[in-house]
């Protein structure tokens, strides 16, 4: 029973992958030039490896949420924060606006709902796109400049996903 | 609005630099100065990752006899800071969030009109904090009161509590209007911060005090309340002060002048 | 004792099934009222900034005050050795918790975050009335239901009393804990008493019991069982008694604040110039919800059963308002941070609030209400809460 799911499961992944990127392809790439302009923008180095992250980012996200909150303990590793800046989608200069943005990405494959977002702003600092010299940001330009061309594969999703 | 921008946007940006200043300051006022004065810097200057003190004491000191009638200032800047909508603005102004408002009081008997912003008082003995039933509504070690709306579940007992009105439920969807440095939302109970952002970033100031500045008006000050160099203290000292309901004996962190 | 069977009601009729999905409509209602306000947040509601809880803290609070009344008839049985009250025990737990589970519905479901339910349950700040009265609850639905098995169970039969004690005195404090979220607060003129603990008590023995006294007769009229005037009666004295003591607490509380010059305005606002605020507690909850009970209770009308429901009808309704005028009332007069002076600002000081109930908010009180009729209406299907027969012959037995 399990195995006959976890198939589907896959199957359904590739499926809706390949759609994906078909979609993603065809609409980025005339528009981005010689940059690659992606839908999910991925720093190249995450604080974390990102098969961590994609376990355990809120563990160290509420941890931090944790200390900032209740401390006043502001540093940039781990700090939500840092993680929208890096990680804002360029065409929307969000993480969670758009379905196809970083976190809701992931999130709607996974049907994990989330509640960041009811009370935090999805955007930079002065949006990414809108101001790429932004102060808050300037220091992870270069990181989007040099977005790997990596992509989520189906079996890392649906091993996610359980 | 769009003119307030450059202002907290020009704010010193990477923590190096940040830290940098604070500490070149804080050495230069040390040699220069006085010891004293040193311990002030110091506590302003705070390095990010260290966690907020309660050697230090953040307060306001409100002079009312400076606060101009009709002067919005200090709203409307706080309104920029933490992006909540001023409620000229909003749809349902019974319901929109103020998390200052400036109060107009009169002595029915002589006549005597008073101005004066009200705000959280940041008590050090808060009602606020005493009746929330998951502790989301606490007290900073530096006298900052707040909400961690992680565990604010929207029961309002804060508000019922509060001797000052100082705390607004967000009514409605803000739909990702927030500001990325303050985070507030829907169902949740929120008031003044003392725009702990700025205090965490090492400003020392708050958006209120800042506006009440440059429009000449200098009727608020903010401060470490338990340094003695301080200006708010020093000011504090020579200046007879109240604090607002003194009767329920909440040791308020906002002492007001001229009432 | 052995004279007395106990029997589910049958609940196969037409009539049964109506009701239980009448009142299963009303809890759709609810539902979908709660669903309208969780999409759009309080912002269609009628509560405001001024006015933060409101029609649905009325509803709630009401009903949780009931549930801890409802058993009284219980406590009666086993905690003051009555026998006559014996066989009424059962239906008075079951309508307590069900009460309690109503209130407490409406109560979590007004929330601005009710969906952090879990949140509630996991972080706890002792010093919070709110945080101990999640704990009265939680004990009150355990203790109580502990109590039910040892009544319907005959091999725990012994440990009854030992229980129905235990209820007894928890149920006092979690009153007491009620009366307490309004007592603890130093902000509000017309709270923060020690008062309000003990006429939150007396209040729901009044209330509970007028309940009580409803379902009991529609149980037995329902379903065609002999309920005679020998039980009815002693309700009926009993009622009066609590009625009249709910009565002399809101004199004593209102003549003392009338004393302190401090409380004059506040006073002076509910009791003459508060507008339909100043109706509802004259009109509501002195008149409907006091004297008028009293009168038929006390006089020769009170021995009729038609009369005798309408006075339990109106003191259930005086109680409501009583509600409404406790908790609108108070947030309704604005907070004096400076005495003498007036006080005008963009966020309503010093302003009388004004608060207009919306439909999902009445909706969502009403499902509360539903929801225990509802779970009552069942229990009686498969449980045996309710004797055949409760008539003079039967229940003389019991007295010997």
């Amino acid at each position: 029973m399990a195995g006959k799911m976890k198939r589907l499961l896959a199957l359904g992944a590739v499926v809706l992958t390949t759609t994906a990127l078909a979609w993603a392809g065809s609409d980025a790439q005339p528009k981005a030039g010689g940059e690659s302009k992606r839908m999910i923008t991925k720093a190249e180095q995450c604080v974390e490896p990102t098969d961590y992250m994609r376990r355990n980012h809120m563990k160290v996200l509420n941890h931090h949420r944790d200390e900032t909150v209740i401390e006043g303990i502001r540093t940039k590793k781990y700090s939500l924060k840092e993680c929208i800046n890096c990680h804002a989608s360029e065409e929307t200069g969000s993480v969670a606006a758009a379905k196809d943005d970083f976190c809701v990405s992931c999130h709607s494959y996974a049907a994990v709902k989330i509640d960041c977002f009811d009370c935090h702003s999805t955007k930079p600092q002065g949006s990414v796109a809108m101001h790429p010299l932004n102060a808050e940001t300037a220091h992870y330009k270069h990181k989007l400049a040099a977005q790997t061309k990596s992509k989520i594969s189906a079996e890392e999703m649906a091993g996610v996903a359980q | 609005m769009s003119d307030m921008k450059p202002r907290s946007d020009s704010t010193p940006a990477s923590p190096e630099r940040r830290r940098f200043v604070g500490a070149a300051t804080a050495t230069a006022a040390g040699l220069a100065i006085a010891p004293g004065v040193m311990l002030y810097e110091v506590a302003h200057g705070r390095a990010e990752e260290q966690a907020a003190s309660s050697a230090v004491r953040w307060g306001m000191l409100v002079d009312a006899t400076k606060c101009a009638s009709g002067c919005n200032d200090c709203v409307s800047a706080c309104s920029t800071e933490n992006g909540w909508t001023p409620v000229a603005e909003s749809k349902h102004p019974k319901q929109a969030p103020q998390w200052i408002r400036k109060l107009e009081l009169q002595d029915p008997l002589t006549q005597m009109e008073t101005n004066l912003p009200m705000l959280c008082q940041h008590c050090a003995e808060p009602p606020c904090v005493d009746v929330c039933p998951t502790g989301a509504s606490f007290k900073r070690a530096d006298g900052i009161v707040l909400v961690n709306r992680h565990t604010c579940i929207g029961c309002r007992y804060c508000m019922m509590a509060c001797p000052y009105k100082a705390r607004s439920l967000v009514h409605e969807p803000l739909n990702d209007t927030q500001k990325p440095d303050v985070p507030r939302g829907i169902g949740c109970v929120e008031a003044c911060t003392f725009c702990v952002q700025k205090v965490d970033r090492g400003d020392g100031n708050t958006a209120c005090a800042e506006a009440c500045t440059a429009a000449g008006h200098n009727a608020l000050l903010f401060g470490d309340m338990n340094d003695p160099e301080s200006e708010i203290s020093r000011r504090l000292r020579e200046l007879p002060t109240k604090q607002v309901r003194a009767d329920l004996n909440l040791n308020l962190g906002v002492r007001y002048h001229g009432i | 004792m052995a004279s007395i069977t106990f029997r589910e009601v049958e609940g196969s009729s037409p009539k049964y099934w109506i009701l239980l999905g009448f009142l299963g409509l009303f809890v759709l209602f609810g539902a979908l009222a709660w669903n309208y306000m969780h999409h759009h947040g309080h912002v269609v509601t009628g509560m405001d900034n001024q006015i933060v809880w409101g029609l649905p803290h009325v509803f709630a609070v009401f009903l949780i005050v009931a549930a801890s009344g409802a058993l009284n008839v219980a406590s009666i049985a086993s905690v003051f050795n009555k026998p006559m009250y014996k066989p009424l025990a059962p239906l008075s737990a079951i309508l307590s918790l069900a009460l309690l589970l109503g209130g407490l519905l409406v109560l979590v479901l007004d929330l601005g975050r009710s969906d952090r339910l879990i949140v509630a349950m996991t972080n706890f700040n002792f010093k919070s009335m709110f945080t101990w009265n999640v704990f009265l609850y939680s004990g009150f639905f355990v203790l109580v239901g502990i109590y039910l098995w040892t009544m319907l169970d005959r091999s725990v039969k012994s440990y009854s009393k030992a229980a129905g004690t235990a209820a007894f005195i928890w149920r006092l404090t979690l009153t007491t804990g009620t009366g307490s979220l309004f007592g603890f607060l130093v902000a509000r003129e017309l709270y923060g008493t020690a008062m309000l603990a003990p006429m939150f008590i007396i209040m729901s023995f009044a209330y509970g019991l007028a309940i009580y006294l409803m379902v009991l007769a529609a149980a037995y009229a329902w379903t065609g069982r002999a309920l005679g005037d020998a039980v009815m009666m002693r309700l009926k004295t009993l009622l009066a008694v609590f009625v009249a003591a709910v009565l002399y607490f809101v004199v004593v509380q209102h003549m003392t604040s009338l004393y302190f010059t401090k409380f004059h305005a506040v006073e002076a606002f509910i009791l003459r110039d508060g507008g339909s605020l100043t109706t509802l507690f004259w009109v509501g909850q002195i008149v409907i919800g006091c004297v008028v009970p009293l009168v038929i209770l006390l006089s020769s009308l009170g021995k009729q059963r038609t009369w005798l429901m309408i006075a339990c009808g109106l003191v259930i309704l005086g109680g409501i308002i009583q509600m409404y005028v406790t908790i609108i009332g108070a947030q309704a007069y604005p907070l004096d941070m400076f005495p003498g002076l007036t006080e005008k600002s963009s966020f309503f000081d010093g302003e009388i609030h004004t608060y207009v109930p919306s439909m999902p908010e009445f909706f969502l009180g009403l499902g509360g209400v539903a929801v225990a009729l509802l779970a009552t209406t069942f229990a009686v299907k498969v449980l045996r809460l309710l004797p055949a027969s409760l008539d003079d012959a039967s229940v003389a037995k019991l007295e010997h």
